[in-house]
C-alpha cells in the first residue's frame, strides 16, 4: 500500500498536490475503504456466529432476509440506525456519548496493522505488533467509559470487569508474542509471516513446543480480550443485564457489537499471522494478481477458522466467575507463559535456524491430534443423527 | 417485607484507614436471570455480596381467595397456575384434597393416568431447570437442547389433554380424558429416545470443568439448615436428606412402583452445594422415566374418573393433602362448611421455603453466584407468591 500511495503521490492522480495534503487524502481513502470492509466482516461474522450457533443447539437461526438469511445484518444495522438514540437523565452525557467511538477508534486502528496478503497492508509498521497490542488497548478506556458514564451499577460492575479483564489478560498475550518475536527478530507483521512459509512445517506453531504452547496462550488471552465466552464477563447477560452496554440503544449500541465482532476477526488475523503462516502460499504463478488473489483466500480462511473455533467454544462453554478469571490468568496463564518465553529463549540459543525433525514431529502431532478429534466429531455426529430426525409423531 | 427495614448507608472501616461503601443493587424484578419477577436487594461490597434479600409479591394473584369465590371443580383451572411450570401436580394436589373431604375413591386407571401424567410434568420441569441453570451460567447450548426434549413432552401432554403448559387435566374423582389410543406407544418411543440424551445432556454440560467449577462448593446447605428453613423436595435431597413425600407418605399409586430417591453425595465438593442440587435433578429424571415405564406397561382397565355429582358439595370438615411437585413437597389445606364453595384454601410450596433460605446462604458469595443459586434452587416466581 505504501508504494501505491507513493505512486499516486509522484506521478498519479495527487501529483501536482502539496505533499501534506496529498497524504491526508490518501490516508482518507485508505481508511474509507478500511471501514466499509469492517463493516462487512463485522456484519457477515454476526450472521455467521449466529447461524453457527443456531446449528450447534439445533435451531434454524435467522434464514429470511437473503439468500440462507446472508444480509440480516444489513437489516439489524438499518434497523438500529433508525432506533431512537437514548442518553439516560442521569448519565455523564458527553462521556457516555464519548464512549463507543472510543472503543471504535482503539478496534480501528488496530487495522492498520492487519495484513491481507503480500503488500496488502495499510501500514506495515516495524513495531506492528506492537502498535497493534498498544491501540488495542483504547476499546478498555471506551468500554470503562461507557459503565461509568451510564450511570448505572450493572454497568459500572461491568465497565470495571472489563478493566480488570482486559489488562490482566495483556499481558500472557504479550508474552506470547515475544515468543515469535524471539524467532523472527522483528516485529513488523508482514516480516513475521515471511519468516513462516506456506508448508505447515513451516509455521510458527510446529516450530518448536514452545511457540505451540505459546498459541493456545496466545489465543485464549485474545479471547479474553475480545470478551468472548468463556470470558464475557463484562456483559454477562444473565449476571449484569447487559453489562456495561446496558443503557446504550440504536447506533451507539451498534458501535460496540461492531467492535465485537470485527474484534473477533483481529484475533483470527493475529494468531493467522503469528502462527498460522500468514498468507503464505506456494509460488504457483508468475501472475501477481492470482497470487495475491490466493493469498488473500488463504489467509481469510485461515483467519475464519479460528473465528468459528471461537463461535464453537463460545456456544459450548459456560463462563467463569470473577475471581476465577483472574487466577486464571495470574496463577496459570502469566507463570506458564514466562516459562514458556524462558524455554522458547533456550531453544532459539540451542538451534538458532530451528530444527527440521522437532517441526515435522510436531506437525505429525498436530495432524494426528486434529485426526482424531475429527473421529470423536464423526462417532458423535453418527450417533446423534437418529436422535435429530426423530419424528415425535410417528 | 419492606426495603425501607435495610440499613442504606453502611460504611465500613478497612483496618488500613481506608473507607469502603456497600453498593445497594437492586437484582429484579427485570433482571433476565430472575426466572420470572423475584426481586433481591443485593447489599455488594464490589461484586462480593454482604447480604442478598427476596423481596416477594410481584406474582402474586390471591389464587387462593378465587378457590372461595368459584367453588371446587371450577378451581381446578386456577391450580394450573400455581406452578405453571409443573402443572400436573398441583392439579393432582387439589383433586386429592377434595376426594379427601368427600371420602373419593379414584378408579385405578384414574390414578395411573395422574401418575403418568404428573411424572411426564416433572421431567419438563426438570429439564426447564437444568437447562436455565446452564443459561444462568452462561452456556446457552444446553438451555436449548434441553427446551427440545421439553417440546416433546409437551406434544405427549397435548395429546392427553389438549394443553400444553396449562393442563386442567385432572377432575375431582380421577382424570378428565382418558389415554389417547396410540399413547402408551409414543410415549415408550420417548421414553426411549429420551433416557440416553440425559447421559448426553451430562457429558455436553454437567461434567464440563468450568460449569463444576461455577456450582461445587457454592451456596453450601447442610442438611440441618435445609430441615430449619424446610426446604422440599430437591432442595432438600440435594442437601443429603432422603425425603420424598410419594415414599415417605405415599399417595396415589406410587407405593406399586419401583424407584430410587436420589440424593446429594457431594461427589465434586461438599454435601449439599449448588451442584448436589444439580445433580439430584439430573437423577431423578432417570427415575421418572423408571416410574413411567412401570406405570404405561400396568395401565388398568376401568373408569378413569369416579362418579361425583355435578354440584360438589363435601361435609364440613377440612383436609390437607400433601404431594411431591417437581419443587418438593407440596401441601394443599382446604376447609369445607358444607357448601359449594371452600370456605378456605391454603397451598404450601417448595419455592416460598427455597425464597427464604437464600438470604442466609449467600453471604460472601460473589453476585455471579446469586443467579446460580437462584437457578439450582428451581425457584418458579408464581409458587412463591400463589
Amino acid at each position: 500500500m505504501q508504494q501505491f500511495a507513493d505512486y499516486l503521490l509522484d506521478e498519479g492522480l495527487l501529483a501536482g498536490m502539496p505533499k501534506s495534503l496529498g497524504y491526508v487524502l490518501v490516508v482518507a481513502f485508505f481508511a474509507f475503504v478500511l471501514l466499509n470492509f469492517i463493516m462487512l466482516v463485522a456484519g457477515v461474522t454476526s450472521w455467521l456466529e449466529r447461524r453457527v450457533w443456531a446449528r450447534i443447539q439445533s435451531r434454524i437461526g435467522p434464514n429470511r432476509v437473503g439468500p440462507q438469511g446472508a444480509i440480516q445484518w444489513l437489516a439489524d444495522g438499518i434497523k438500529n440506525i433508525m432506533k431512537e438514540d437514548i442518553v439516560p437523565t442521569a448519565a455523564d452525557a458527553p462521556l457516555f456519548k464519548l464512549a463507543p467511538y472510543l472503543a471504535m477508534i482503539g478496534f480501528f486502528g488496530a487495522w492498520a496493522c492487519v495484513p491481507f496478503g503480500d503488500g496488502l497492508i495499510v501500514a506495515d509498521l516495524n513495531v506492528g505488533v506492537l502498535y497493534i497490542t498498544a491501540v488495542t488497548g483504547l476499546v478498555v478506556v471506551g468500554i470503562l467509559m461507557a459503565g461509568w458514564a451510564s450511570n448505572n451499577k450493572w454497568a459500572l460492575l461491568g465497565g470495571i470487569r472489563s478493566a480488570a479483564q482486559i489488562v490482566s489478560y495483556e499481558i500472557p498475550a504479550a508474552i506470547a508474542v515475544n515468543t515469535v518475536i524471539l524467532l523472527t527478530g522483528t516485529l513488523s507483521m508482514q516480516g513475521i509471516i515471511r519468516a513462516q512459509g506456506w508448508a505447515p512445517w513451516n509455521w510458527f506453531l510446529f516450530d518448536n513446543p514452545f511457540t505451540f504452547v505459546a498459541f493456545f496462550l496466545f489465543f485464549v488471552a485474545l479471547l479474553a480480550e475480545g470478551n468472548r465466552t468463556p470470558f464475557d464477563l463484562p456483559e454477562a447477560e444473565s449476571e449484569l443485564v447487559a453489562g456495561a452496554f446496558t443503557e446504550y440503544s440504536g447506533l451507539r449500541s451498534l458501535l460496540f457489537f461492531l467492535v465485537e465482532w470485527g474484534n473477533l476477526y483481529i484475533v483470527g488475523a493475529l494468531c493467522t499471522s503469528l502462527f498460522l503462516g500468514g498468507w503464505q502460499v506456494p509460488a504457483f504463478t508468475d501472475n501477481g494478481f492470482l497470487l495475491g488473489l490466493a493469498q488473500f483466500v488463504v489467509f481469510f480462511a485461515k483467519s475464519y477458522f479460528l473465528v468459528f473455533v471461537a463461535m464453537w467454544i463460545r456456544a459450548t462453554l459456560p463462563r467463569v466467575r470473577v475471581d476465577q478469571l483472574m487466577s486464571v490468568c495470574w496463577k496459570y496463564l502469566v507463570p506458564i507463559s514466562f516459562v514458556n518465553l524462558l524455554g522458547a529463549m533456550l531453544w532459539v540459543v540451542a538451534f538458532p535456524n530451528g530444527w527440521l525433525p522437532m517441526r515435522l514431529g510436531m506437525f505429525l502431532f498436530g495432524v494426528m491430534t486434529t485426526l482424531y478429534f475429527l473421529m470423536r466429531v464423526a462417532f458423535h455426529l453418527r450417533r446423534a443423527r437418529p436422535l435429530m430426525t426423530w419424528n415425535p409423531i410417528a | 417485607m419492606s426495603t425501607n427495614a435495610i440499613d442504606l448507608d453502611i460504611v465500613r472501616e478497612h483496618p488500613q484507614g481506608l473507607e469502603t461503601e456497600e453498593m445497594t443493587l437492586n437484582m429484579g424484578p427485570q433482571h433476565p436471570s430472575t426466572h420470572g419477577v423475584l426481586r433481591f436487594v443485593v447489599k455488594a461490597d464490589g461484586e462480593v455480596m454482604r447480604r442478598a434479600i427476596p423481596d416477594i409479591g410481584y406474582l402474586h394473584r390471591s389464587i387462593e381467595k378465587i378457590a372461595e369465590k368459584v367453588g371446587y371443580h371450577g378451581f381446578m383451572p386456577y391450580t394450573d397456575r400455581v406452578d405453571y411450570v409443573s402443572a400436573m401436580q398441583c392439579n393432582q394436589g387439589w383433586a386429592m384434597a377434595c376426594e379427601a373431604l368427600a371420602g373419593i375413591t379414584v378408579p385405578r386407571r384414574g390414578e395411573y393416568c395422574r401418575v403418568i401424567a404428573c411424572e411426564f410434568g416433572r421431567i419438563a420441569s426438570h429439564l426447564l431447570s437444568v437447562g436455565a441453570t446452564g443459561m444462568d451460567i452462561g452456556a446457552v447450548t444446553p438451555f436449548t437442547h434441553a427446551i427440545r426434549e421439553r417440546e416433546y413432552i409437551n406434544d405427549i401432554l397435548e395429546e392427553l389433554c389438549g394443553a400444553r403448559l396449562t393442563f386442567n387435566f385432572m377432575r375431582i374423582g380421577g382424570c378428565a380424558w382418558d389415554l389417547p389410543p396410540g399413547f402408551t406407544r409414543r410415549a415408550i418411543a420417548f421414553l426411549d429416545r429420551f433416557e440416553p440424551l440425559i447421559d448426553e445432556f451430562n457429558e455436553l454440560i454437567s461434567f464440563n470443568k468450568i460449569y463444576v467449577e461455577r456450582l461445587a462448593d457454592v451456596a453450601v446447605i447442610p442438611a440441618e439448615m435445609a430441615i430449619a428453613y424446610n426446604l422440599v423436595g430437591p432442595n432438600l435431597r440435594g442437601s443429603g436428606v432422603r425425603y420424598d413425600v410419594r415414599k415417605d407418605a405415599p399417595y396415589s399409586v406410587y407405593p406399586e412402583f419401583e424407584f430410587d430417591v436420589p440424593v446429594g453425595t457431594g461427589e465434586r465438593g461438599t454435601v449439599g452445594d449448588s451442584y448436589d442440587r444439580y445433580m439430584v435433578r439430573m437423577r431423578e429424571m432417570k427415575e421418572s422415566c423408571k416410574i413411567l415405564r412401570q406405570a404405561l406397561a400396568g395401565v388398568p382397565e376401568g373408569p378413569v374418573v369416579a362418579k361425583v355429582p355435578r354440584t360438589f358439595r363435601p361435609p364440613a370438615g377440612e383436609a390437607y393433602v400433601r404431594v411431591e411437585a417437581s419443587r418438593g413437597d407440596m401441601g394443599w389445606f382446604v376447609v369445607s362448611d358444607g357448601s359449594a364453595f371452600p370456605y378456605r384454601v391454603h397451598i404450601r410450596t417448595g419455592s416460598f421455603a427455597a425464597m427464604a433460605v437464600i438470604e442466609e446462604i449467600s453471604r460472601g458469595l460473589m453476585i455471579a453466584d446469586l443467579v446460580a443459586v437462584i437457578a439450582t434452587l428451581d425457584i418458579v416466581a408464581p409458587e412463591v407468591d400463589r
